[in-house]
């Protein structure tokens, strides 16, 4: 009947606003882009457990912008990598590190989380997702393993649609995701780091309407080249950010090809 | 009348009776806890089929250190049932996870309570999908020692879905379960609220060309 579908968009308008507001009222993450110009002004994005916001008529994309989200905090710890370390802590002092860093380069910053608070997945997609991100780094850390993880989300890729899916967002950006990936990759390989690539479903990086790479650290097994160095080991840390730093550098002048 | 001396060696009887009873009680409490311990770590049974000669089967095994997944062959009695032979499967792979010198180690030598198979469900614009979806009903004993980590959760999943679906190409689909109860993530990281696609564990690579935006 004529009636019904204005009455299901509207239905699906009013859900999409309360699950939207839902989170907001946990935690609030930390939006704001850090010196350089403002992220675009978009029209309230609500966070859509159903569907992307479709875009203004032309995007605004002139600024440069990378979106950090260090994983897990507050109740939600994440693993515990020994000498009384949790994820939480490495994500957020990681994180700080490369926005500092990346700040210092003239690069515009919006990061998910700055204290020790639980963020639903949902909120931290949806302010990366605000950002209009040029990349979005989900960082994370592990005590198995050697050096630096490098997974893209293991969607196919898909089309650029208007609206786009939430639960998929990102397939219509893998391609891109997995360019910055190679950049990352070979910012990591030139500093000597051993790393791995992979593909993984990992929340939020399925809902990013951006180029994301998740970065999981993890300590450095001793070998030909390296050194063993433990996942806490500030020079580690910081030789990790200034390879990171200088792959976002490298994808400032890539990304819009 | 009682005696001064009855009335004393009634009290210390009744003395003796309740510290008595408060031993065995606290006995009793003792073997009740490490029999429950027993059982919680105790490999859960899986049916033996004797007569049934060994098949050479492949299992995927994961390496922490680079990522990958190198398939290993064994032989052993398989049931004949699917269930079951799919049960015994991944709980051969645990094994291997829990072995001595393991390249992915896990804390626990079991963790599947069942595995069950229902048709892939229809999608938009097709009436039922190929092959058959897995559903595999981990137990909390494995979900709590598993390693925690985007690399350690993702690969335990992906030799999962390899070794499924090397041994029974009919499965195209893997969803997991915890305990019998859908679950956010293994164990912090790895998402176990979508299906799985069995070629996931050997995706095709996608090129770093030319970008879709």
């Amino acid at each position: 009947m004529p009636w019904t579908e204005p009455l299901a968009l509207l239905f699906i308008a009013m859900t999409a606003s309360a699950l939207g507001q839902a989170p907001q009222q946990r935690a609030s993450p930390a939006t704001t882009p850090q010196s350089a110009p403002p992220a675009p002004a978009l029209p309230q994005a609500p966070a859509s457990a159903l569907q992307l916001p479709a875009p203004a008529a032309k995007p605004l994309q002139a600024a440069f912008v990378v979106v950090l989200d260090p994983a897990h905090g507050g109740s939600d710890t994440g693993a515990h990598l020994g000498n009384n370390l949790e994820e939480k802590e490495v994500t957020l002092a990681l994180s700080d590190r490369l926005r500092s860093e990346l700040l210092a380069r003239g690069i515009a910053v919006v990061t998910t989380r700055t204290a020790d608070v639980l963020i639903p997945p949902v909120a931290r997609a949806e302010s990366a997702n605000r950002a209009q991100a040029a990349a979005c780094l989900v960082i994370h850390a592990t005590a198995t393993g050697s050096g630096v993880h490098l997974y893209t989300s293991s969607l196919a890729p898909g089309p650029m649609t208007r609206p786009l899916p939430w639960q998929s967002a990102q397939s219509a950006y893998v391609t891109q995701s997995v360019k910055l990936e190679s950049e990352i990759n070979a910012a990591l390989a030139h500093a000597q780091i051993p790393l791995t690539l992979g593909r993984a479903s990992v929340q939020p990086i399925d809902s990013l309407a951006c180029p994301a790479v998740a970065i999981e650290l993890a300590p450095l097994v001793g070998g030909h080249v390296t050194k063993p160095r433990d996942i806490g080991d500030s020079a580690y840390q910081k030789s990790v950010v200034d390879a990171l730093s200088a792959a976002i550098e490298s994808w400032q002048s890539d990304w819009k090809h | 009348m009682i005696s001064r001396a009855h009335k004393i060696l009634f009290l210390v009887m009744l003395l003796a009776c309740v510290i008595m009873a408060t031993v065995l009680i606290r006995l009793r409490n003792r073997a009740q806890d490490r029999l429950q311990d027993q059982a919680a770590g105790a490999p859960a049974a899986i049916p033996q089929e004797t007569g049934n000669p060994p098949r050479t089967v492949t299992l995927y095994i994961p390496n922490d250190l680079d990522g990958s997944l190198a398939s290993v062959e064994r032989s052993m009695p398989m049931p004949a049932d699917k269930n079951s032979e799919a049960r015994v499967l991944l709980e051969s792979l645990i094994e291997a996870f829990h072995a001595q010198g393991s390249t992915h180690p896990i804390g626990v030598a079991s963790g599947i309570n069942e595995v069950y198979f229902v048709p892939v469900p229809p999608t938009p614009g097709h009436n039922g999908g190929e092959g058959q979806m897995a559903v595999v009903d981990l137990n909390g004993a494995l979900a709590a020692a598993q390693p925690s980590g985007i690399e350690p959760e993702t690969l335990t999943l992906l030799a999962m879905m390899a070794t499924l679906h090397a041994n029974l190409p009919e499965v195209t689909q893997v969803h997991f379960l915890v305990d019998g109860q859908p679950r956010d993530t293994l164990a912090g990281h790895a998402d176990l609220t979508r299906t799985y696609l069995a070629s996931e564990a050997n995706p095709e690579p996608i090129p770093a060309g030319a970008g879709t935006q």
